[in-house]
């Protein structure tokens, strides 16, 4: 030891090569999407996103979010895959939206194949929760999966738009593609997301909620 | 011996990551980069697994060898090699000519599949012409699940054959409960001359 010279800190060479989360003044991550939230459903009634409750950030943290649906599994069969909005930490989903929806579909027995517009999927001003996916089946290989992109909840002077695309394998034994878009009509922030099924439980699935960096 | 002095700046002042996996989980991660050269198909064989829940293919300016081609892909489990899946897909796209003389959206029925083996067009009419190509997205779900369908959804944009720009929505699922575990993509006909596919795994690995 040298006597009145500054104290030795001894290197360790693994220090950095072990790193398992990055330091908080380096980039969060390579990449612009951020993963914030997984939320894994078990016969789950709802499926909730509450920013500042159990690690979601849902503020304006990023100005665009990802929602990530994996093989989303309905208790019951012929069911709607749905989310709504709130600007109470959760306490009501009932944001009012005006919306629309399209979607192709196409059976395998080959014998429907359309592209339409559904006037009963879409929303005039409601607060009632947007369907992203109809007709789900909740037969043991039946499920929907897809995206839902919203830009930026946090604002408050515009309305809260958003856009879906599900990929839904309907009860009837077909494919939906699904297309919804439309905005919450609040300036008000939106803090909170609730997805659920038209009834019955969320048996299985997967929602994986991300961050898009604009820098 | 040098006494080395400790900078309590050093991970502050860090600015680019260690190339250490775990760091990259959160993200895009690119898993594999094929590069066409007058290739007959391009292949990702690794890399699909349940170690992401979902992947995403970005097929950027693939250029036929032939003209008026489609490009499709079509996925195989284990270490298969027929890539003939069965597929129920649909399919539908905007077109409008360079001439302004048309425009249209409309489903396709030609090129979807209805519990179908064969290659899914991705987009179709690709031009060979020396600027003509395509490029756009895949996006597969959980190819690993051993309980579901496999879904999937494209979306490519097309400098058409007759001049004209083209928007391709496919979608739809691989009607089995066998993880897959490949995927190729291909021409119609003739080879891939150029073009380059990145596979990616999204968000936090799984395994």
């Amino acid at each position: 030891m040298i006597i009145g010279g500054p104290a030795l800190t001894k290197y360790n060479d693994r220090s950095l090569k072990d790193l398992t989360t990055a330091p908080a003044s380096a980039p969060s991550s390579p990449g612009a999407l951020v993963h914030i939230k997984t939320l894994t459903a078990s016969s789950s009634s709802t499926l909730s996103f509450v920013n500042g409750a159990s690690s979601v950030v849902l503020d304006n943290t990023y100005p665009i979010y990802r929602f990530e649906f994996i093989n989303m599994h309905p208790a019951n069969d012929t069911q709607e895959f749905q989310f709504n909005m709130s600007a109470d930490s959760g306490s009501n989903y009932n944001v009012t939206k005006t919306t629309t929806y399209f979607r192709t579909y196409h059976n395998e027995a080959d014998s429907s194949a359309t592209l339409l517009y559904r006037t009963g999927n879409d929303l005039a001003q409601s607060t009632n929760f947007q369907m992203l996916a109809d007709g789900v089946g909740n037969g043991n290989d039946e499920c929907c999966s897809g995206t839902l992109h919203l830009f930026n909840p946090s604002d408050t002077t515009f309305t809260k738009y958003f856009t879906s695309r599900i990929s839904a394998y309907e009860n009837n034994n077909g494919i939906r593609d699904n297309y919804c878009a439309g905005y919450g009509n609040t300036t008000s922030a939106v803090d909170a997301i609730q997805f659920k099924f038209g009834s019955g439980n969320i048996d299985a699935g997967t929602i994986k909620l991300y961050g898009i960096k604009d820098a | 011996m040098a006494i080395k002095v400790a900078v309590n700046r050093a991970l502050t002042a860090i600015t680019a990551l260690p190339t250490a996996a775990a760091l990259t989980d959160g993200n895009l991660t690119l898993l594999t980069t094929a590069t066409a050269s007058s290739s007959a198909t391009l292949d990702f064989t690794s890399n699909i697994n349940s170690t992401y829940d979902s992947y995403v293919f970005k097929f950027i300016d693939m250029h036929p060898a032939t003209n008026d081609v489609t490009f499709g892909f079509q996925a195989d489990t284990g270490t298969n090699t027929s890539y003939n899946q069965t597929l129920t897909t649909t399919f539908f796209q905007a077109r409008h000519a360079e001439a302004g003389t048309s425009s249209s959206l409309a489903y396709t029925t030609n090129r979807d599949h209805a519990q179908g083996s064969g290659f899914q067009t991705l987009i179709y009419d690709v031009g060979n012409g020396n600027d003509e190509n395509c490029s756009g997205e895949l996006h597969l779900f959980q190819p690993s699940s051993a309980t579901f369908v496999k879904h999937f959804m494209s979306r490519a944009s097309n400098y058409g054959q007759a001049n004209e720009a083209a928007d391709c929505f496919a979608a739809g699922y691989f009607n089995t409960t066998t993880a897959l575990t490949r995927v190729r993509f291909k021409m119609s006909s003739g080879n891939t001359d150029a073009g380059t596919i990145k596979m990616y795994g999204v968000g936090p690995k799984q395994s």
